[in-house]
């Protein structure tokens, strides 16, 4: 067997430790207080947690797919999260042909860049290719109602959903003096420490949370919740080091830079539900909300953990 | 055979739906009518019916015939093939001079073989900027020729969006499809009063605009 997937191994069986031990505090938690089914925080935990069992084992079988695995899965993660956002944004029926684009033509490209390894294209795809043309598309309708809230709506749209989310299957294209074949351990490494630092917040909220962070955008989260979360990612981040390329300190911090950037990721996509007058993005993921909601700090985070590991690791 | 052909097209019709809106269906707290009613909803685009059809729970699907216009569901072999053969349409003549039957007949003759009907009151899609058309009297007539039967309204929302009029590529967007509770011809109630009655319940679960678009 080799490294890679004797680590791999290691990290899945780590996983359900941790998710088989929620699900038994899940179910006492239950058992004791809710056992008629009455408390919805108990009863949303326990959605989430069930959830958390069904993303684990879809992201466990896209890896043992290998790359075409990934790529898939956050293809179609692209496709749903690109619809959660479209859904919510001003179009018009003149921006009918770009939207089509949009789902039929801009995420299938920008997946296949990836698989061909063009990196060159994949960086610039959507920045500038897309950036162009899908004004030039709705602008032959002749429509020109609101037209600049509407073409930059579905470029932020795009940037969001398919650009920024298709850098955690673009780790897999880096090449890492010593780290060959391994590469899927980084979008392991950055999932985990995103979501885990999620989910620490939420925690470390629920216990010790009292002072609000943000009370007009996430009345929820807490100033507790926010440094014990990312202390404690940060932590888990550096004991994970032996899954990355880096040293325990360099795993630390870049623990601790997406932490923080998930972190203020999901404040800016709170703030567009507040916006938009909703409070999920939708309802793909049963106690969780739409798939934005889980993904909303990975794709924030995401490009600036791939650019900090291209520019000083990768070849 | 053909019965199997066509069970098969009802599957993957009710598959690409879900694949392309993600329908979500909200649910009245007392639940949906289990005798057969009428769904009425909004109408913006010819996929409104399959909307509902597929967000009903299997047993009341099997029940359901939507009511539609025939000189459409009857222009191709396809339409046709469709509308009668898949969905089991209740086909009537939108145009007076046309008509050989009755519209309010054939919809109460459905009733009475024990079938729902999904019915669209606007008579034809809105393509305003309006949230409703004016309610052709059809439903009246209808419920006065029916007066046991319920009527349930069904607010269809964003589907206009994923396919307007005049496109033939779909756009992905979430669609919701809120049933409402089951509402009666009160006695005695004049034409004018049950259809405001009717489309003021239908327009009470409409969301608010979100993409605000047309």
């Amino acid at each position: 067997m080799s490294a890679a997937s004797s680590d791999l191994l290691t990290l899945v069986a780590g996983i359900f430790g941790v998710l088989i031990l929620a699900s038994a505090i899940g179910y006492v938690l239950q058992q004791r207080l809710s056992p008629d089914g009455s408390n919805a925080a108990i009863e949303n935990l326990n959605a989430r947690i069930k959830a958390w069992w069904i993303m684990v084992i879809l992201i466990g079988i896209a890896f043992v797919a290998g790359r075409i695995g990934v790529l898939v899965l956050f293809g179609f993660c692209s496709f749903a999260a690109l619809r959660e956002f479209v859904t919510l944004i001003n179009t018009r029926r003149a921006d009918h042909w770009a939207l089509a684009a949009a789902f039929f033509v801009v995420v299938p490209v920008q997946y296949y860049l990836l698989w061909a390894e063009q990196y060159g294209i994949f960086s610039i795809f959507i920045p500038v290719y897309a950036f162009l043309l899908m004004p030039i598309i709705s602008v032959l309708r002749g429509d020109t109602e609101r037209f600049l809230i509407r073409i930059a709506e579905v470029q932020w749209a795009l940037m969001i959903c398919v650009f920024c989310a298709s850098h955690v299957p673009a780790l897999l294209t880096l090449n890492i003096p010593g780290y060959d074949g391994r590469n899927v351990l980084l979008i392991a490494f950055l999932v985990i420490v995103v979501q885990l630092s999620d989910v620490l917040q939420y925690v470390w909220g629920k216990l010790l949370g009292r002072t609000k962070i943000a009370p007009k955008l996430s009345p929820s989260k807490t100033v507790e919740g926010f440094v014990g979360g990312v202390v404690s990612a940060t932590m888990i981040g550096a004991a994970l080091w032996w899954i990355t390329p880096f040293t325990p300190v360099q795993a630390g911090l870049l623990a601790f830079i997406i932490t923080l950037m998930g972190f203020f990721g999901g404040l800016v996509m709170s703030a567009i539900k507040r916006d938009r007058g909703i409070k999920d993005w939708g309802n793909l993921i049963e106690g969780h909300g739409g798939l934005i909601d889980r993904l909303d700090s990975v794709v924030f985070s995401a490009p600036i953990f791939f650019h900090i590991v291209r520019y000083w690791w990768s070849l | 055979m053909k019965a199997f052909i066509t069970k098969a097209a009802a599957a993957a019709i009710v598959v690409f739906a879900r694949a392309v809106t993600a329908v979500r269906a909200i649910w009245p707290e007392a639940g949906l009518p289990s005798s057969p009613c009428v769904y009425f909803a909004n109408h913006s685009s010819h996929g409104d019916f399959v909307l509902v059809w597929t967000v009903l729970p299997p047993r009341l699907r099997r029940q359901a015939r939507p009511v539609a216009g025939a000189e459409y569901w009857l222009k191709s072999p396809l339409n046709r093939f469709i509308g009668s053969d898949v969905f089991n349409a209740v086909l009537i003549a939108r145009e007076k001079d046309q008509r050989t039957e009755d519209p309010v007949t054939q919809m109460a003759a459905a009733i009475d073989a024990g079938s729902s009907l999904i019915l669209f009151p606007e008579g034809t899609r809105n393509q305003s900027d309006a949230p409703l058309l004016p309610f052709k009297s059809g439903i009246f007539h209808l419920a006065a020729a029916r007066p046991d039967i319920e009527l349930v309204p069904v607010w269809i929302n964003n589907l206009n969006r994923v396919m307007p009029k005049g496109e033939i590529v779909p756009i992905p967007l979430i669609c919701t499809v809120t049933f409402g509770s089951a509402l009666r011809l009160a006695p005695d109630e004049a034409k004018d009063a049950f259809l405001e009655r009717m489309q003021t319940a239908l327009l009470a679960l409409s969301p608010k605009p979100a993409g605000s678009g047309e």
